[in-house]
């Protein structure tokens, strides 16, 4: 497969010749241009988790570096299952992942099937829409504490315009119903593009023949929808939230400003958790065990999706 | 146009057009609001900017970035009345409100700082990953699809996780809280896009080139660097981009690695407080110009936005 033709010009000329058409073997050049990425990744990567791996099973603290380290072996990952907390701050950012996901698909198929009716301009509006996503989830995300302010905030007041509430009552951040809900919103406004860009392509990737066939046969718009539209674009819907989910369980910028975990622990979701026992409390050989089972948890899911996916691909 | 007819049969109606049309609009401008809000934010008084109701209209100002620029003390007026005629245009609205002003803000440091940090890093994201990637595109690399898989890996891990490990390490290294340091992880997290994408990009390009090349004498490095690497171009500078905006946008790394001397924009930004909490309208005004920049290269990038944030699996 490799560039036979050159090669087998480079065999048949006299040694000298050859070498000049070959230069570097192709073997040698191919190591040559992979090794650096390569380096790299395990200096910066995988030296790393193996430091992690190991700082698991210890009661290292990372404030008091000149202390003894001792071994626990296991202790501190039977701790973190044994942890309360711990299983709170899954249970929150299983919510958050939840229903980010659920809007996100919603919305952002609903948009992209829209867009895809082709009416004048959908070309701009639609970069219009994807602005939000390209932005920093931080910055934005701070922003968004102003938008939420009960009584100066745009946010706050647009609602109490509709609903009538009082907007000192819309405390979006500090009541602790509202809280999650707050984040959700922030993570919808910016990621639902995202999702709607993957499904736009799914939509397109969809050959015009199929729906002419479909309209020979009379099947209603309905039916269309159903037995083409949607599994058809299945296969993108399925990677945009892939994505979204990896993306949202690692999820900590926006959190961090947003609420930093609060008010008290109500929207702490893993990576705050991870902060806080890490940089916080200092507890590096904990934190490092909590973050190798979090690393498990996104690997192995992500795995079994991936599975899932091609399954669906290959239908 | 001879499938005119066969087209007008899926086409959607007019009126199906117009209500898709209306929603999307809608959609739009609801969105773009908040985006909005921040630029008008930039430009109004602190005052202004916590009125109630909210204020839509306004006296524009540029107080907001006179403040984002500088730091300021409040004085007496006596104080203030013995100074001599305000320099300039803060100078004077400064004074308005019994400061003066008292020296230049770190907004402008840890905005080149994020520039470093962010072109630096790109470069050589993008330098190791058209190597990379022409290397696992032209050659039989063994173990490809595993090393491919595990460079993608790398970005699954929650970026604190992999924070406590590389704080250990640069404290190590006396690399804690310098643009070095920063720039080698950004690279490290970046190089995986790069060669995702790169890679989809050069098996794009026929092989015939190269062949071709190396049949007129050219050794393999020189068909690479004369033939591939221009041809390439579209697809390193979308590359450099989508690199640049995550480098650009980082923060968790930026807060937990870096404090002072590294410190990027988007850990700072939040952190710019006036007297009495928050100062928005200069927080407004640090957002407007961290997000022009990304702005404009979104619109320059409209149509390999998919395939950037797709890491190449789709590509259309």
């Amino acid at each position: 497969m490799l560039n036979r033709t050159a090669d087998s010009v480079a065999r048949a000329t006299p040694e000298p010749l050859a070498r000049k058409v070959r230069g570097i073997s192709d073997k040698g050049l191919a190591w040559l241009f992979i090794s650096p990425t390569i380096l790299l990744l395990l200096a910066i990567n995988i030296f790393p988790l193996f430091w992690a791996i190991y700082l698991s099973f210890t009661n290292y603290r990372a404030n008091r570096p000149n202390e003894v380290v001792k071994n626990l072996g296991l202790a501190n990952y039977r701790r973190i299952l044994g942890d309360q907390d711990i299983w709170i701050a899954m249970q929150t950012t299983a919510h958050f992942v939840f229903w980010t996901i659920l809007l996100q698909t919603l919305i952002g198929f609903t948009l992209a099937w829209l867009i895809d009716r082709k009416f004048r301009g959908h070309a701009f509006w639609t970069t219009i829409i994807l602005v939000p996503m390209m932005l920093s989830p931080a910055v934005v995300g701070n922003f968004w504490r102003f938008l939420y302010e009960p009584q100066i905030g745009l946010f706050a007041y647009a609602i109490s315009f509709v609903s009538g509430i009082p907007p000192t009552d819309i405390q979006m951040l500090s009541n602790v119903s509202l809280a999650p809900w707050s984040i959700i919103i922030v993570d919808t406004w910016m990621w639902t593009p995202y999702v709607m860009l993957i499904c736009l392509a799914g939509l397109r990737s969809i050959p015009e023949y199929i729906y002419e066939a479909a309209e020979v046969d009379r099947a209603s718009n309905w039916r269309q929808f159903w037995s083409i539209t949607l599994p058809m674009a299945l296969p993108f819907i399925m990677l945009a939230v892939l994505f979204r989910g990896i993306e949202n369980f690692k999820m900590f910028d926006m959190v961090n400003l947003l609420t930093g975990g609060g008010p008290g622990s109500t929207t702490e979701v893993a990576s705050i958790t991870l902060k806080r026992q890490a940089f916080e409390s200092w507890r590096t050989g904990y934190s490092s065990a909590f973050a190798i089972i979090l690393f498990v948890a996104v690997f192995g899911l992500a795995n079994i999706y991936v599975k899932a996916l091609n399954k669906v691909k290959q239908r | 146009m001879s499938l005119t007819t066969a087209h007008s049969v899926v086409a959607p109606s007019a009126n199906a057009k117009l209500i898709a049309g209306t929603i999307i609009v809608a959609y739009a401008l609801i969105s773009i609001v908040p985006l909005l809000w921040i630029f008008a934010t930039s430009f109004k008084t602190p005052p202004d900017s916590i009125a109630y109701p909210p204020k839509v209209v306004f006296q524009p100002s540029i107080e907001g970035y006179c403040n984002l620029f500088t730091t300021r003390t409040r004085q007496t007026p006596e104080y203030i009345n013995s100074l001599g005629p305000a320099t300039g245009f803060c100078d004077e609205t400064v004074r308005k409100r019994n400061m003066v002003i008292a020296g230049p803000s770190n907004f402008l440091p840890r905005f080149v700082n994020s520039l470093i940090i962010a072109f630096g890093s790109t470069f050589c994201a993008v330098f190791l990953g058209t190597l990379s990637a022409y290397g696992f595109s032209r050659f039989k690399v063994p173990l490809a699809d595993d090393l491919l898989f595990f460079i993608l890996s790398t970005r699954m891990m929650p970026p604190i996780a992999v924070a406590i490990p590389i704080y250990l390490m640069y404290r190590e290294l006396g690399l804690s809280d310098t643009a070095l340091g920063m720039i080698l992880l950004y690279t490290a997290v970046n190089v995986s896009l790069a060669v995702w994408l790169l890679k989809g990009f050069i098996d794009e390009i026929p092989r015939e080139y190269e062949e071709a090349a190396m049949i007129d004498g050219y050794t393999r490095l020189q068909a690479f660097w004369r033939t591939v690497l221009p041809q390439a171009t579209t697809g390193i500078a979308a590359t450099a981009i989508f690199c640049l905006i995550f480098a650009w946008n980082e923060y968790a790394f930026a807060a937990l690695l870096t404090s002072g001397t590294a410190q990027t924009a988007p850990p700072f930004i939040p952190t710019i407080i006036g007297e009495g909490g928050q100062d928005w309208p200069a927080v407004a005004a640090g957002t407007t110009i961290f997000l022009v920049p990304i702005l404009v290269f979104t619109i320059l990038l409209r149509k390999q936005l998919l395939r950037g944030i797709t890491f190449g699996a789709v590509r259309k």
